[in-house]
C-alpha cells in the first residue's frame, strides 16, 4: 500500500490563530471564497481540524490518514475507505448514513459530525481537490507542513 | 590655478602605449620608439603625448635630473630658489627643442642635474619628498622627470609633433617607452601628458582607474599625495611603494595590482602559494588597481608591462634577440620588427618583464 | 483638574462588511486591542501600538491601522507629541522610554549622497555574467607582506587574525533577553548560512545558539553578563561595547520581566531580577584602562582572534577612534545617531549622537591621516535601510556594516518602538512564551538570509555599474560619491565633491 502525504504538527511553532480553520472552510466551502462562505453559505462547512490549546501549547490537528486505522474498520457502509492510489483514508458523504461510529473509534477525534444537510461525518481530506492542503498554505508560522511517504517536507510551489 | 586649468581634475583617457627594451642595454636611437607610436596614430587625438628614455645622460648619470615645466617665468625663479636650498645644482639648462608651429603656446622647459648634499639620509624619500613639494606647492610649475641617466619628455600634440619638438631622434636609449593619449577633456597642459615619472619610474599607461579613490587615499597613508590628479600617477605611485619601498618582485606587483579572483586562488594546488595569495589580498586589498587598463612601466633595470585582471585593454608582447616589445598593439611592433621570434598577448594580471642584463 | 486624557496614536478601523469573525485578532493582540462580543468584534484604539499584527494576519483584510490625526491645534512649536509627553510626565513623573532607533528629522545624509557607473571610458561590468567579489576581511592588516626568497617564494609575514566574510554586512549586537531566542536562532542560522557574522550581545551564549558560535561575535559589555571563558573561546571574535547609537552614554536595562529561567541562565544572573549594564565599564575610566582589556581579552582567547571596540557616534568620534586602534583594537565599531535599541530614554535616543555618514568620513580620514587605517578594521552601523546605503558608507571608509533593524523588519517588525514593554506581537522582542512561538526560525532566518542575498547582489550591481569587480576597491573610494544639496562643509567632513564636478 503507498503511504500517504501527511501533514506534520509543530507545536512549538503554532500561535494559536486558528487561520488553519478559516482557510479549511473556505476551501471546502460551494464559492470557494472567504468572505461568502462565512457570511453568505448555509450550512457552512464543517473544518477538518481539531484546534486544541492549552496555556501557551497549542496545535492543530487533522486526520492523520493512519496506516491502521480504525475508523475504517468501524464504519459500517464502507463510506470510509482507503483510496489506493495515494494512500489516504477518504471519506464519501453518500454512502454515510451518519451512525459516527467512526467519530467513536478515532483516536485522535479529528473525524467530526456535520450537521449541516443532512447528518453525517466530516474530516480532513487533504484538500484533494486543490492539491496542497490550504491549512498547510496559509499557516503564517509553518506550524503545520506537507511531507511526502519519505518525510521530505512539500512546498507549495512545488506542487 | 593659474595656468594649469586642467590640473585639478582628474582625466580618464584612452591612449596608446609601446616600449622597446635592448635587455643588454644597449642604446639605440629615439627614431625607432617614434615609428612605433605614430603608427597608432589613431589611438590618441592630439591631446597628449610623450617618451621616456633611459641611458640617455652616461656623462651625468649620477646626478638626479629633473625636469621641470613653467608656465611662467617668477615660477622658475621660486623653484630655483628651493631647488639652490636643497641640493647642489650641478648644471642646469634649457631642454633642446625644436620649434614646431602646431605646439603653440609652449612652457618654459629647462632641466637640472642635482646632488643632494647631506649624505645619510634616504636619498631616494627625499627626490621623492622635494618633488612632491614643487608640485604641491609652487604655483605654475611641474617637475615631470626626476630620475637619473633618464628623462622624460611630453607635451600637448600628436606624438610625431612633440618627438619633434624635443628631437627626440638624436637622443640614444637602451629602454624607450612612448605614450599616445585620448583624453576625454580638452586639457590645455603639457604637464597632464604621459609618461608620467617619479625617480627612475616612468609610466605609460592606457586606461581608467576605477578605483582611483581608493588606491590614493591608500597611498596618502605612505606619504604619496596625488597632486596631478591622474590615473597613471597612482600607478607610479603604487610601483614605487611595492617593488622600491616593500621589495615585492614584479610578479608579486601583477597578483597585488591585478590581483587573482578568490576562485582562483582557491584552486591554486600549492597552499604555501594560496597562503601566500591570501595575505597578498588581505593586506594589499587597497592597491588592487580596479578598471581597464595596460601598462607599461620602466625603470633603470626593468620594463614591465601589466595588464588589469579582466584584460579590458589590449596589450602585446614580442621578442627578437635582445629585444623586447611591449605595445597596445602588434602593428607597433611590427613596423620596427619586421620577423619578431616570438609574438604574445600577455594574459589578465600577469606581468611581462623585461630585465636589463648588462654585458661585463 | 481634570485629568486630561490619552489619544490614541491609532485608529484600528474595521470593514464591518469584510469581518468574517474569525477572531485571529482578537486571539492574536498581546495589547488586547480586540474583543469579541457576542457577533460582532470591538477594537480598543486606545491600546494598539501600531505594530501590524492584526492587519498582516486578517484573513480578509478588513482590519487597517491608521494614524490618528492630529488631536490638539495646530501648533509649529508644539506638536501633539510634545504634549501628550508633558501629560504623561505630569501623570508619572518618570522617564519616557522607547525602542528602535532615533526617528526625528535630521538630515539623512545618505538621502543626499548619488553613485557614479562607468559610460563609455570605462567598461561597467556585469556581475550576472563576470566574478564580482564581495569577500570582506576583518581584522587589522601588516602595513607590507615580507616574502622570503629562497627556492620558493615563501610567506614571512604573520597575518593577524582575520574574519572572513562573503559580503560586507552582518548581524549588529542583539541580546538574547532583549530579543528571542527564535529571534537569535533565526540571525545566527542566516548568518553561518551566507557566510558571515551574528553578534550576541550582552546576552551570553545560549547552549541552543552553539551550533552557530562559530560566526558569532561574543560581546563583553559593561555589565559583563554571560561572560566566562567558554564564551570567548566559542565565538570567531570579541567586541567590547562602549556604547550605542541609540543611547549612547547611557547603560543597559533589561526588566526583570524579560528574565526567565533561560535568560537568567544564559547571562548568569537571578531568575526576575533587573540585568542592569552601567554606563561605563567601571575597569575602563580612560584608554589605557582599554587597553588593558583589550589584551586581556586577546590573551585569554591566545590572540587566535580579532578584539574590536564598539563606540557610540559622538561628537569626538574620530580621535577616540584613533585612540582605540592605537590601543590595540582590532576593529572599531561605529554605531551612528539612528542606530537601535530594545530600550532606551526617549529624549537620550533622539538627541544624543551624531549621524553615522559623517562618522565614518571623519573616522576614516582621521586613521588615515596618521597612518594606522591599515590596522583596524571600521564596522559602521546605524540605521542601514538599503544596500544603497551600504554601499555609500562602504565608499565613505567603512569595511564593513552592521544591521539590526533591517535584519528585524526581516523577521517580522514594524518599527511600532514598544520592544521595551516585552510584548512584541512579532515574536522578536519578547520573553513571553505565547510570543516567542510566532517567531519560526526557519523562516526567520530563510527572510534574514534572502535579505542578505538581495542586497549583496544589489551591491554587485552597483559595482559593476562602476567598473569595479572588487568590494576593496571601492573601500574608501569617495569619488564614486558625489553630494547633492549639501554644503561646503558637510561636503568637506564627508571628503566628496558635489554632484556635477568631474574627476
Amino acid at each position: 500500500m503507498r503511504k500517504p502525504k501527511r501533514i506534520i504538527i509543530r507545536e512549538e511553532y503554532c500561535m494559536g490563530c486558528r487561520l488553519c480553520e478559516v482557510y479549511c472552510i473556505t476551501q471546502h466551502s460551494k464559492s470557494k471564497d472567504i468572505i461568502k462562505a462565512y457570511r453568505g453559505e448555509e450550512p457552512r462547512p464543517v473544518s477538518g481540524i481539531y484546534f486544541e490549546e492549552k496555556g501557551f501549547v497549542s496545535f492543530a490537528l487533522q486526520c492523520r490518514h493512519c496506516d491502521d486505522a480504525p475508523c475504517l474498520e468501524a464504519c459500517i457502509t464502507g463510506a470510509m475507505y482507503r483510496d489506493e492510489s495515494t494512500g489516504m483514508v477518504l471519506h464519501d458523504r453518500e454512502r454515510c448514513v451518519g451512525c459516527w461510529m467512526c467519530i467513536m473509534a478515532c483516536p485522535y477525534g479529528v473525524v467530526k459530525p456535520d450537521f449541516g444537510e443532512r447528518k453525517v461525518a466530516s474530516k480532513c481530506d487533504l484538500c484533494i481537490e486543490a492539491e496542497f492542503p490550504a491549512c498547510v498554505e496559509h499557516c503564517p508560522n509553518e506550524a503545520i507542513v506537507l511531507v511526502d511517504e519519505e518525510g521530505e517536507r512539500i512546498y507549495k510551489e512545488a506542487v | 590655478m593659474g595656468g594649469m586649468p586642467d590640473r585639478d581634475f582628474r582625466v580618464p583617457s584612452g591612449c596608446g602605449i609601446t616600449g622597446i627594451m635592448n635587455r643588454r642595454g644597449r642604446t639605440f636611437s629615439g627614431e625607432v620608439i617614434l615609428s612605433s607610436i605614430c603608427n597608432m596614430l589613431e589611438r590618441g587625438n592630439g591631446l597628449g603625448s610623450g617618451f621616456a628614455a633611459y641611458g640617455i645622460y652616461p656623462e651625468l648619470k649620477e646626478y638626479w635630473c629633473f625636469h621641470i615645466m613653467y608656465q611662467k617665468a617668477p615660477s622658475k625663479d621660486r623653484v630655483e630658489e628651493y631647488l639652490k636650498d636643497h641640493f647642489r645644482v650641478v648644471h642646469h639648462e634649457p631642454i633642446p627643442t625644436k620649434k614646431v608651429r602646431s605646439l603653440e603656446p609652449v612652457p618654459i622647459l629647462w632641466r637640472y642635474f642635482l646632488e643632494v648634499e647631506d649624505g645619510g639620509r634616504d636619498e631616494e624619500d627625499f627626490v621623492v619628498r622635494s618633488v612632491m613639494e614643487i608640485n604641491g606647492d609652487v604655483d605654475g610649475a611641474f617637475v615631470f622627470s626626476s630620475g637619473k641617466n633618464m628623462g622624460i619628455f611630453k607635451g600637448v600634440g600628436d606624438p610625431d609633433a612633440i618627438g619633434e619638438f624635443y628631437r627626440i631622434h638624436e637622443y640614444e636609449a637602451y629602454i624607450w617607452t612612448a605614450h599616445n593619449r585620448f583624453p576625454t577633456n580638452s586639457p590645455g597642459w603639457w604637464g597632464g601628458a604621459h609618461p608620467f615619472g617619479i625617480l627612475d619610474w616612468s609610466v605609460v599607461h592606457n586606461g581608467e582607474i576605477s578605483s582611483y579613490g581608493t588606491n590614493r587615499r591608500y597611498l596618502e597613508n605612505f606619504g604619496y599625495y596625488c597632486t596631478l590628479s591622474t590615473d597613471t600617477e597612482v600607478m607610479a605611485y603604487l610601483f614605487d611603494l611595492l617593488v622600491r619601498r616593500h621589495g615585492l618582485d614584479f610578479e608579486t606587483v601583477g597578483n597585488v595590482l591585478a590581483s587573482p579572483f578568490w576562485s582562483q586562488i582557491e584552486r591554486v594546488e600549492d597552499e604555501g602559494r594560496r597562503r601566500l595569495l591570501k595575505a597578498l589580498r588581505i593586506t594589499y586589498g587597497p592597491a588592487l588597481v580596479n578598471g581597464p587598463f595596460a601598462v607599461i612601466v620602466a625603470n633603470s633595470n626593468y620594463m614591465v608591462g601589466l595588464n588589469d585582471r579582466i584584460k579590458l585593454r589590449p596589450l602585446v608582447a614580442a621578442v627578437k634577440g635582445d629585444f623586447l616589445y611591449i605595445a597596445s598593439e602588434e602593428s607597433a611592433i611590427r613596423v620596427v620588427c619586421r620577423d619578431p621570434e616570438d609574438v604574445w598577448m600577455p594574459k589578465a594580471g600577469e606581468p611581462t618583464v623585461g630585465k636589463l642584463e648588462e654585458d661585463g | 483638574m481634570a485629568k486630561a486624557k490619552y489619544r490614541p496614536e491609532f485608529i484600528v478601523q474595521r470593514d464591518d462588511e469584510k469581518c468574517i469573525r474569525c477572531q485571529v485578532c482578537v486571539r492574536m493582540c498581546s495589547n488586547d486591542v480586540h474583543a469579541y462580543y457576542p457577533d460582532t468584534v470591538i477594537s480598543d484604539s486606545f491600546k494598539c501600538v501600531g505594530c501590524h499584527f492584526c492587519e498582516d494576519l486578517c484573513p480578509t483584510g478588513a482590519i487597517a491601522i491608521r494614524r490618528s490625526e492630529p488631536h490638539i491645534k495646530e501648533n509649529y512649536h508644539w506638536s501633539g507629541t510634545d504634549v501628550y509627553n508633558i501629560i504623561k510626565q505630569a501623570d508619572t513623573g518618570g522617564v519616557l522610554l522607547t525602542g528602535m532607533g532615533c526617528d526625528r528629522p535630521y538630515k539623512d545624509y545618505f538621502g543626499h549622497i548619488v553613485l557614479n557607473a562607468s559610460q563609455v571610458t570605462n567598461p561597467s561590468i556585469d556581475p550576472l555574467r563576470e566574478p564580482m567579489e564581495l569577500r570582506t576581511f576583518i581584522g587589522g592588516k601588516p602595513e607590507v607582506v615580507i616574502i622570503g626568497k629562497s627556492s620558493e617564494p615563501e610567506l614571512r609575514t604573520q597575518i593577524p587574525p582575520q574574519l572572513e566574510l562573503e559580503t560586507p554586512i552582518m548581524f549588529s549586537a542583539m541580546s538574547y533577553g532583549s530579543i528571542s531566542l527564535n529571534a537569535c536562532k533565526s540571525l545566527a542560522k542566516a548568518a553561518c548560512d551566507f557566510g558571515t557574522c551574528w553578534n550576541t550581545g550582552e546576552g551570553g551564549l545560549h547552549r541552543d545558539l552553539s551550533p552557530y558560535a562559530h560566526r558569532a561575535i561574543v560581546q563583553v559589555a559593561s555589565g559583563r553578563f554571560g561572560v566566562n571563558k567558554e564564551y570567548l573561546d566559542a565565538g570567531c571574535a570579541v567586541e567590547i561595547k562602549i556604547g550605542q547609537g541609540a543611547k549612547p552614554g547611557i547603560g543597559g536595562h533589561l526588566p526583570g520581566e524579560k528574565v526567565p529561567e533561560e535568560v537568567s541562565r544564559t547571562r548568569m544572573i537571578p531568575e526576575g531580577t533587573d540585568a542592569l549594564s552601567p554606563a561605563p565599564h567601571h575597569d575602563i575610566y580612560s584608554i589605557e584602562d582599554l587597553k588593558q582589556l583589550i589584551f586581556a581579552l586577546k590573551e585569554a582567547t591566545r590572540y587566535e582572534k580579532p578584539v574590536g571596540v564598539k563606540i557610540a557616534a559622538v561628537h569626538n568620534v574620530a580621535p577616540i577612534a584613533s585612540g582605540i586602534v592605537r590601543a590595540g583594537a582590532d576593529f572599531v565599531v561605529i554605531d551612528g545617531i539612528r542606530g537601535g535599541t530594545g530600550a532606551a530614554p526617549t529624549l537620550i535616543r533622539n538627541n544624543v549622537g551624531i549621524p553615522i555618514e559623517l562618522a565614518i568620513a571623519v573616522v576614516d580620514s582621521r586613521l588615515r591621516e596618521e597612518g594606522i587605517r591599515n590596522r583596524a578594521s571600521i564596522i559602521a552601523a546605524g540605521g542601514f535601510r538599503s544596500s544603497a546605503d551600504v554601499v555609500k558608507a562602504i565608499a565613505l571608509g567603512a569595511d564593513a556594516v552592521y544591521i539590526g533593524t533591517a535584519a528585524l523588519i526581516a523577521l517580522g517588525c514594524h518599527l511600532c518602538q514598544r520592544c521595551y514593554t516585552g510584548k512584541c506581537n512579532w515574536g522578536i522582542a519578547t520573553q513571553d512564551p505565547y510570543l516567542t512561538k510566532r517567531l519560526n526560525p526557519e523562516i526567520g532566518a530563510r527572510r534574514a538570509y534572502n535579505l542578505l542575498r538581495a542586497w549583496s547582489l544589489e551591491i554587485k550591481e552597483m559595482l559593476g555599474g562602476m567598473g569595479i569587480n572588487a568590494i576593496e576597491s571601492l573601500r574608501g573610494n569617495r569619488e564614486q560619491l558625489r553630494g547633492v544639496g549639501l554644503n561646503e562643509v558637510e561636503l568637506e567632513l564627508l571628503g566628496i565633491k558635489h554632484a556635477g564636478e568631474a574627476w
